[in-house]
């Protein structure tokens, strides 16, 4: 479905917990919070530097949505203004705890999605700038063991600050690119820069590893 | 009299441009001449396979599961507090 569509419907479905929220209904908010709260964490993690330091920010972020619920104008999702409020309360948080990355961190920089040495030189008088050697296609099976998973979870836990959390969002989360724009103030080229970086890097990693255990 | 192709990428250019492809963030154009690179060119092909296929282990570790107990009744007590205010 393409993304605007899907936008439209989610925003619907939660005017329908936004009410439900407002009008005191318990089981709404707890299905709530089983839907986001660990992926919250998880995300609050990006920038804070312990477990319990952003398990106290997703709480915090909580009561803030509670507080503020009755003003949420559905402009956005509901998931998107959420995040934006766990961000915003990591991110004052890292200040205090003296791991605040400049805003600036979020900028794209202007790394390659793949090293320069694997492409043929321009002195190449026929392919230069094609593969000199074809990437390794990988391996089905080995791509879903719990090994592998564990070093994609550990290479996007790796990736800067503002990489970190547009993977997270994007791929992991399965957000929007709008709602990832929305929660973290970006635009949507920085956001595309941001995730493309992101992955790049961490295809990288999965390449490493699937070399490293060839026998 | 046949139609010239659009000159062909590079693949350190086409590298460059997964995300956008993938996005759908590409002028009609770019994205054609992309698409017909990848006739050319398996090994870009691969690459793209590659992200397809990281993107989709990436969805995997996310992470439902609710909070523990005595967090949960933090959250709802914060709930009961918002509602009567």
């Amino acid at each position: 479905m393409p993304a605007p569509e899907r936008e439209a419907i989610e925003v619907a479905q939660d005017s329908a917990l936004v009410e439900a929220l407002r009008a005191g209904d318990e089981r709404a908010f707890l299905d709530l919070v089983g839907r986001l709260h660990g992926g919250l964490v998880r995300f609050a993690l990006g920038f804070v530097r312990t477990q319990t330091a952003a398990e106290d920010v997703v709480q915090d972020a909580w009561a803030a949505v509670l507080q503020g619920i009755d003003r949420f104008e559905g402009r956005c999702t509901l998931r998107s203004w959420i995040l934006g409020i766990v961000a915003n309360l990591a991110r004052t948080r890292a200040v205090g705890d003296r791991r605040s990355v400049p805003l600036s961190a979020l900028q794209p920089d202007d790394e390659r999605a793949v090293e320069a040495s694997e492409f043929l030189p321009d002195t190449h008088s026929r392919w230069a700038g094609h593969w000199a050697r074809w990437p390794e296609p990988w391996p089905d099976q080995c791509l879903l063991s719990r090994e592998t998973m564990q070093h994609v979870r550990e290479a996007i836990d790796r990736l800067p600050q503002g990489q970190r959390a547009v993977i997270q969002l994007r791929d992991v989360e399965g957000c929007t690119a709008e709602e990832v724009c929305e929660a973290l103030g970006l635009s949507e080229v920085n956001q595309r820069v941001l995730l493309h970086r992101a992955r790049s890097r961490v295809r990288k990693e999965i390449a490493r590893h699937f070399q490293g255990s060839k026998p | 009299m046949s139609r010239a192709l659009p000159e062909d990428l590079d693949c350190i250019v086409a590298v460059e441009q997964v995300t956008d492809y993938i996005e759908g963030a590409m002028p009609l154009q770019a994205r054609t001449r992309f698409e017909q690179h990848l006739c050319y060119c398996p090994a870009c092909m691969i690459y793209l396979r590659q992200i397809k296929a990281q993107i989709g282990v990436s969805a995997l570790l996310a992470e439902h599961k609710p909070p523990p107990e005595e967090v949960t009744r933090k959250l709802l007590q914060f709930f009961r507090a918002s509602r009567r205010g």
